[in-house]
C-alpha cells in the first residue's frame, strides 16, 4: 500500500502558514490559537463532539432585511426560520447563562446571534457579555452579526474580548447583493438596491479586516443560494481569506413557502447536497471550510444537534438555583481534554497508517453518533447522521443530516423511516451501533448498507476497515461500485430533542 | 400628524424602539406603540421618519391622519 498524502487544510493565522492535519486535532496550529479553538464546538470540528455552546435571544432588532429571512419568525442567519425565540433581557440571559453552565459543565461558549443583529442592538448584545463576563470569566464569548454596524463596534468587541466573530457574507458584488437585499437601515436613511449592497459589502469586509487586524478569531458564514449567489461565493471564500478570515462556514439556503419569505414565497430552491458539498469541496484548500453547522437557532442550548433549550426556557430558569462551580467545571473539562489526548489524537495515526492505496472511488458513508467520534447511536435514536467521505486516503467528515427519530418509544412510523432513507441517499452505508429488522431490509432495498459491525468503535478507523472490504468486493466482482443520489436537505425547524 | 404603528402588523421587534430619536415608542403587550405627544414625525433631527425607515414591515408605521401634523418651534 502507498502512504497516503495526509489531507492538509493550511490556514493562514496572522500571517503564519498553518495547517491542522487531519482537521481535528491541533496540528501546526499555533499554541495560541489553538487555545481559542480547541473548547469551541464550531471553529473546531473535533470539539463539537466534547464541548456545547449556548445563545441567548437578546437582540431581537435588525438593521437591513434578508430575501431568506422572515422577521414575523426568526432571523434566517442564524436560527431555523418558522421558530420564534423567547426574548431575554441583558439580566434573563445572565441568569440562563449561568444556570447552564452549572447544569452542562461542557458548556463553553455563549454565543450571540440574533434573533435580528447583534449589533443594531448593541447595548443589550454588550451588557449581557459584560454581565456573564463577570460572573463566569471562564466562558466564551462569541457573537455573529451581519456586519452592517460591524466597523463601530470593532474596539467595544476587542476591549470585551469577545474572542470570535461571525459575520454573514453572501457576496461581495453589489450587483448580486441586490438580489438578496431588498434594503439596509444605515445612517439614519433607508437605502436599497446597488447602493444598500455597496454599502454593505464595504462594511463588512473592513469590518473583518479590523477585526483581524486585532487577532480575534473571524469566521464567515456565506448562504448558497442556487441561480444567484453559488458560483459567486468562491469569490467571497478569497476575498475573505485574504481578509484573515479564519473558518468558511457555507450553508444551504432554508425557504419553503410555509416560511414566509421573500425566497420563499418566490419559489427559490434550496441546494442539493451534492451541490453543496462540491461548493465547499471547490473553497477548501487554503482555509478551513466549516461543515459541520447545525444553523441552530438563535435560543439553542447544548451539544451542536441536540437542542436542550426546552430544559431552560424562561419559566424554568426562574425557578431553578444557579450553583456556579468553576471549579468542578474545570475538572470536568481537564477530564475531556484527557480523554481526548490519550484516545483520540493517537486515533488520527493510527488512521493515516491504515489508510492509502491507488483507488480513486470515493463513497460517502452516514454514521449515527452520540460523539466521542464513537459510532454509538442506535440507527432508531438517531436525530442526525454525520456525513464521512470515505477513500483510501482516509475518512474525512463532510456534513451532516438532521432527522426525525425513527423509532420514538419503540415503534417506527414507516414515513419518518422513508424521509430518514431520503435524507442519506447519496450515502453507500450507514454506521450504527444497532439497528432492527426492518430499517436493514428497507435500507438495503434502497442500495445502502447498514453496517453494525463496528458498534462502539471509532468512526474514522471502522470506515476504513469498511472501505477497504468494499474495495475488494468490488475487485472480485461481488459488488459493482456506482453512484448514489442526492441527499435531502431538510426545511423545517430544529426542533427540540428534550 | 404623528406617527402611529399599527399594531396587528407589528412583530415586536423593537427595532424602532431605539431610532427614535424623542423616545416616543414603547412596548405595550409584545408589540409597539407610539406616544402621539412626543413624536416630532423627526423634523429636525432626520431626513426620514425613523421608525418607518427601519421597520421591516411595510406600512406598519403609519401617519396618523386623525391628529393635527407636528409645528416645528419658530
Ligand atoms: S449556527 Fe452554526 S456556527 Fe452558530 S452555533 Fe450553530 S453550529 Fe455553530
Ligand atoms: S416619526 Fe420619528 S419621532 Fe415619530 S415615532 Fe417615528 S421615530 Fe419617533
Ligand atoms: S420596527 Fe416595526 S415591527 Fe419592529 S417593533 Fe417597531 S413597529 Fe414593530
Amino acid at each position: 500500500m502507498l502512504a497516503a498524502e495526509p489531507k492538509s487544510c493550511g490556514i493562514s493565522v496572522g500571517g503564519s502558514k498553518a495547517r491542522c492535519g487531519a482537521h481535528s486535532g491541533q496540528g501546526d496550529l499555533p499554541p495560541a490559537i489553538w487555545d481559542k479553538v480547541k473548547k469551541h464546538p464550531c471553529y473546531s470540528v473535533e470539539a463539537h463532539h466534547h464541548y456545547a455552546r449556548m445563545h441567548v435571544a437578546v437582540a431581537p432588532a435588525c438593521n437591513m432585511q434578508c430575501n431568506y429571512c422572515n422577521r414575523k419568525y426568526d432571523c434566517a442567519n442564524e436560527s431555523r426560520p418558522g421558530v420564534t425565540s423567547e426574548k431575554l433581557t441583558p439580566e434573563q440571559a445572565a441568569k440562563k447563562v449561568l444556570a447552564v453552565a452549572s447544569r452542562i459543565p461542557q458548556m463553553t461558549v455563549l454565543g450571540i446571534a440574533g434573533p435580528g443583529d447583534p449589533l443594531a442592538n448593541p447595548d443589550k448584545t454588550f451588557r449581557t457579555f459584560e454581565l456573564v463576563a463577570k460572573a463566569a470569566p471562564d466562558i466564551k464569548l462569541c457573537l455573529s452579526t451581519n456586519g452592517l454596524a460591524l466597523p463601530d463596534h470593532v474596539d467595544t468587541i476587542a476591549r470585551l474580548n469577545i474572542e470570535h466573530v461571525t459575520i454573514t457574507i453572501n457576496m461581495i458584488d453589489p450587483e448580486i447583493g441586490a438580489r438578496i437585499y431588498p434594503w439596509i437601515f444605515y445612517n439614519h436613511k433607508r437605502y436599497s438596491g446597488l447602493e444598500a449592497a455597496k454599502i454593505l459589502t464595504r462594511r463588512q469586509l473592513s469590518g473583518l479586516e479590523m477585526l483581524s487586524a486585532r487577532g480575534i478569531l473571524c469566521k464567515v458564514n456565506s448562504v448558497m443560494i442556487p441561480g444567484i449567489n453559488e458560483r459567486h461565493l468562491v469569490e467571497v471564500n478569497k476575498a475573505v481569506k485574504s481578509r484573515g478570515a479564519f473558518l468558511h462556514n457555507i450553508m444551504p439556503l432554508i425557504a419553503a413557502p410555509e416560511h414566509g419569505t421573500m425566497f420563499g414565497l418566490k419559489g427559490q430552491r434550496a441546494p442539493r447536497t451534492s451541490e453543496l458539498k462540491a461548493l465547499q469541496d471547490a473553497c477548501e484548500g487554503e482555509m478551513n471550510m466549516m461543515r459541520h453547522c447545525c444553523q441552530c437557532r438563535a435560543d439553542a442550548v447544548g451539544l451542536l444537534g441536540e437542542d436542550r433549550s426546552a430544559e431552560f426556557t424562561k419559566e424554568k430558569i426562574v425557578t431553578m438555583t444557579v450553583n456556579y462551580d468553576p471549579e468542578a467545571r474545570k475538572a470536568t473539562q481537564a477530564g475531556i481534554e484527557a480523554e481526548r489526548r490519550a484516545r483520540i489524537m493517537p486515533r488520527q495515526e493510527e488512521v493515516q497508517e491504515h489508510a492509502g492505496g491507488t483507488s480513486d472511488i470515493k463513497v460517502l458513508i452516514a454514521v449515527a453518533t452520540k460523539g466521542a467520534g464513537l459510532i454509538n447511536e442506535h440507527f432508531g435514536h438517531a436525530n442526525e447522521f454525520q456525513v464521512y467521505e470515505v477513500s483510501q486516503s482516509g475518512a474525512k467528515f463532510v456534513g451532516h443530516r438532521r432527522v426525525d427519530h425513527y423509532c420514538q418509544g419503540g415503534h417506527g412510523a414507516p414515513d419518518d423511516l422513508a424521509a430518514i432513507i431520503r435524507s442519506i441517499n447519496d450515502c453507500h452505508a450507514v454506521f450504527v451501533a444497532r439497528i432492527g429488522g426492518r430499517p436493514t431490509s428497507e435500507l438495503h432495498k434502497d442500495g445502502i448498507e447498514p453496517v453494525d459491525k463496528y458498534a462502539h468503535e471509532f468512526i474514522e478507523t471502522s470506515a476504513i476497515a469498511w472501505f477497504s472490504s468494499y474495495l475488494e468486493k468490488v475487485k472480485s466482482g461481488e459488488i459493482q461500485h456506482v453512484d448514489r443520489g442526492d441527499g435531502a436537505i431538510r426545511q423545517d425547524p430544529m426542533m427540540s430533542v428534550a | 400628524m404623528p406617527f402611529k404603528i399599527i399594531s396587528s402588523q407589528c412583530t415586536g421587534c423593537s427595532a424602532c424602539e431605539t431610532e427614535c430619536p424623542n423616545v416616543a415608542i414603547f412596548e405595550k403587550g409584545g408589540t409597539f406603540v407610539i406616544d402621539p405627544k412626543k413624536c416630532t414625525e423627526c423634523i429636525g433631527h432626520f431626513e426620514e421618519p425613523q421608525c418607518v425607515a427601519v421597520c421591516p414591515v411595510d406600512k406598519t408605521c403609519v401617519i396618523d391622519t386623525s391628529l393635527p401634523r407636528y409645528q416645528p418651534p419658530a
